[in-house]
């Protein structure tokens, strides 16, 4: 449940398949251009999935659907990737001759 | 505004007219009528000189970044060159920018000028460093900010580089809007500029490649009063040109001679527009997937005439492998103690290479750094590498396939530097520009693709002869 001025992120179509053109890979083709944009919710009152209007950082009004509130940033430095140490190893061998570590 | 068709068809059709009104330059002026066209003109049009140039980014806190010397990655390359070669490295730090890397420079004239003009804020279409240092320099000058960004696959999975940027540009106040894969994005670009009636800041513009003439500019004069020389080599990592373009112009007009050479993450066999193979990539930029087409037909950007034309400014072109870059992006870490994203040290891994070619009183810079954080950094972009169900490999790069593996040398010595034809590139503009002409090609046209291919008479004549 979100309320009016709640910092939301809602998604909607840009454009259907049928309505891209150009030159585009078959598998782009056959996906709608999808966007996602964040702002202050204007309706009074709204439920996920709801069709509603944001008013965003610029002032601008888009409409979507309503997919987040409080939307957080779900970035981090991912699952530990142990070829990293490895490179890390074999570069201070290979300069330092593996007497240093 | 409101009762405009806002159909695909018509508003790409009004792109001319939008652009026109959204940059303040009538394209048409420098225009012959036929495929030549006047590209000093276009450059000059903006009426701001090198000098103005370097002004406004000290103003806004741009620039005269630090060089500095890679003591030990010098080393390194010197354990693979033959005896007497292996030229000392160094590196722009460019990461110490306001935003976290070069695209600062392009960003600062834009942004003053459409202060200047009166427009109330910038858009830029970008997935990049770009977003941020626009978004950086909006925020610095006061106008308000829109970065339109290329970041899901259809699954809604984006590469964690570009999700932090949209943070950063977020952090730094600028609406971000986050599209699927396709190049429709601007489109909504388009539509964007003639709502808000704000400045287009073309990554393309003369603004922007006007300004990163400072970095050559720099480099120029850091080389001269800290060792009394130029550079002997400089390289540029190369995605749409802007960077090379602006560097070489710069070095020039501090009177540097140093060979420019052009770098990219080869990504052959990836479709950039395909959606399946979005994420299948580790690099965003800086690559083959960029670097190729923009520099044999550099006029299929966001503006009418792009003033990035690298082939005009290259002296050699060089690939490098994902796995190479990521190795280099580490060895800068765990032997120099810089960690900088992997995507700015395209030009040091092809620095590494081409230093040992290189005598050992020769000097070669790679010309950038970027910024790094969560999402845009070697540990989670291997990570979304391997999820997206890329191989991780040790052994030679050179059998690398792009969107299957990505191999980290087993060994530095297998760190290469791999030529790129740029003859063959020349012969594809030169193609490409004819197929456009209206009528037999003038003087004029035949002068002008000797420039833009940077090439003899009787190289293009040749070409012409043989279409």
């Amino acid at each position: 449940m979100a309320k009016k001025n709640d910092w939301v992120r809602i998604h909607n179509i840009v454009l259907t398949p049928e309505q891209r053109t150009g030159k585009l890979p078959e598998d782009t083709k056959k996906m709608p251009l999808e966007m996602w944009a964040k702002g202050h919710l204007q309706n009074d009152a709204a439920e996920i999935g709801d069709e509603v209007t944001i008013r965003t950082a610029t002032g601008r009004e888009e409409r979507g659907t309503l997919v987040e509130v409080n939307p957080c940033y779900a970035l981090n430095y991912g699952t530990f990737v142990p070829e990293i140490l490895t490179m890390e190893e074999s570069l201070r061998k290979a300069l330092f001759g593996g007497e240093e570590a | 505004m409101n009762n405009m068709d806002k159909s695909y068809d018509a508003v790409t059709g009004r792109k001319a007219e939008i652009v026109n009104k959204a940059m303040g330059i009538d394209y048409s002026r420098f225009e012959s009528g036929s495929i030549a066209f006047d590209y000093e003109a276009l450059m000059n049009s903006t009426g701001y000189t090198l000098e103005d140039h370097i002004r406004i980014q000290r103003e806004y806190n741009v620039g005269n970044t630090p060089i500095f010397e890679l003591h030990n990655l010098t080393a390194l390359a010197r354990k693979y060159a033959k005896p007497g070669k292996g030229a000392r490295i160094f590196i722009k730090d460019e990461a110490a920018n306001p935003a976290g890397s070069f695209k600062e420079r392009r960003a600062a004239t834009s942004v003053y000028h459409a202060k200047k003009m009166g427009y109330k804020g910038v858009i830029a279409a970008t997935s990049g460093n770009y977003g941020a240092a626009v978004a950086s320099q909006a925020a610095m000058q006061g106008l308000r900010c829109i970065i339109v960004q290329e970041c899901y696959d259809s699954r809604q999975s984006g590469q964690p580089e570009i999700i932090e940027k949209a943070r950063k540009c977020e952090a730094l106040g600028a609406e971000v809007l986050q599209l699927t894969v396709g190049p429709e994005l601007f489109y909504k670009v388009l539509m964007l500029l003639e709502e808000t009636g704000y400045f287009n800041a073309s990554l393309y513009s003369p603004f922007g490649v006007g300004g990163v003439e400072t970095l050559g500019w720099e480099l120029g004069h850091q080389f001269k009063e800290r060792y009394g020389r130029n550079p002997d080599v400089v390289v540029c990592a190369n995605a749409g040109g802007g960077n090379l373009t602006g560097t070489a112009r710069g070095l020039r007009k501090a009177g540097c001679n140093a060979q420019v050479v052009a770098a990219s993450v080869d990504l052959k066999g990836l479709s950039m527009a395909s959606d399946a193979q979005f994420n299948r990539k580790s690099f965003t930029t800086a690559h083959t997937g960029f670097g190729m087409p923009y520099a044999i037909d550099p006029d299929h950007s966001d503006v009418p005439r792009s003033a990035a034309r690298p082939i005009r400014y290259m002296d050699r072109y060089v690939t490098v492998k994902q796995g190479e870059v990521f190795y280099i992006t580490e060895a800068l870490a765990t032997l120099e103690g810089m960690e900088k994203g992997p995507a700015g040290n395209t030009s040091l891994a092809a620095t590494f290479a081409l230093a040992q070619e290189l005598d050992e009183d020769q000097i070669i810079v790679a010309q950038e750094t970027e910024y790094t954080g969560a999402g845009k950094h070697i540990q989670p972009q291997l990570a979304f590498a391997r999820q997206n169900g890329i191989e991780l490999l040790f052994g030679d790069p050179e059998t690398e396939i792009p969107g299957t593996n990505i191999v980290f040398p087993a060994d530095p010595s297998l760190l290469k530097a791999r030529d790129v034809d740029i003859d063959h590139m020349r012969t594809s503009l030169i193609r490409r520009q004819v197929s456009r002409a209206k009528g037999p090609l003038t003087e004029a046209d035949i002068a002008y693709l000797m420039e833009e291919t940077n090439s003899s008479r009787a190289f293009v004549e040749n070409v012409l002869k043989n279409l």
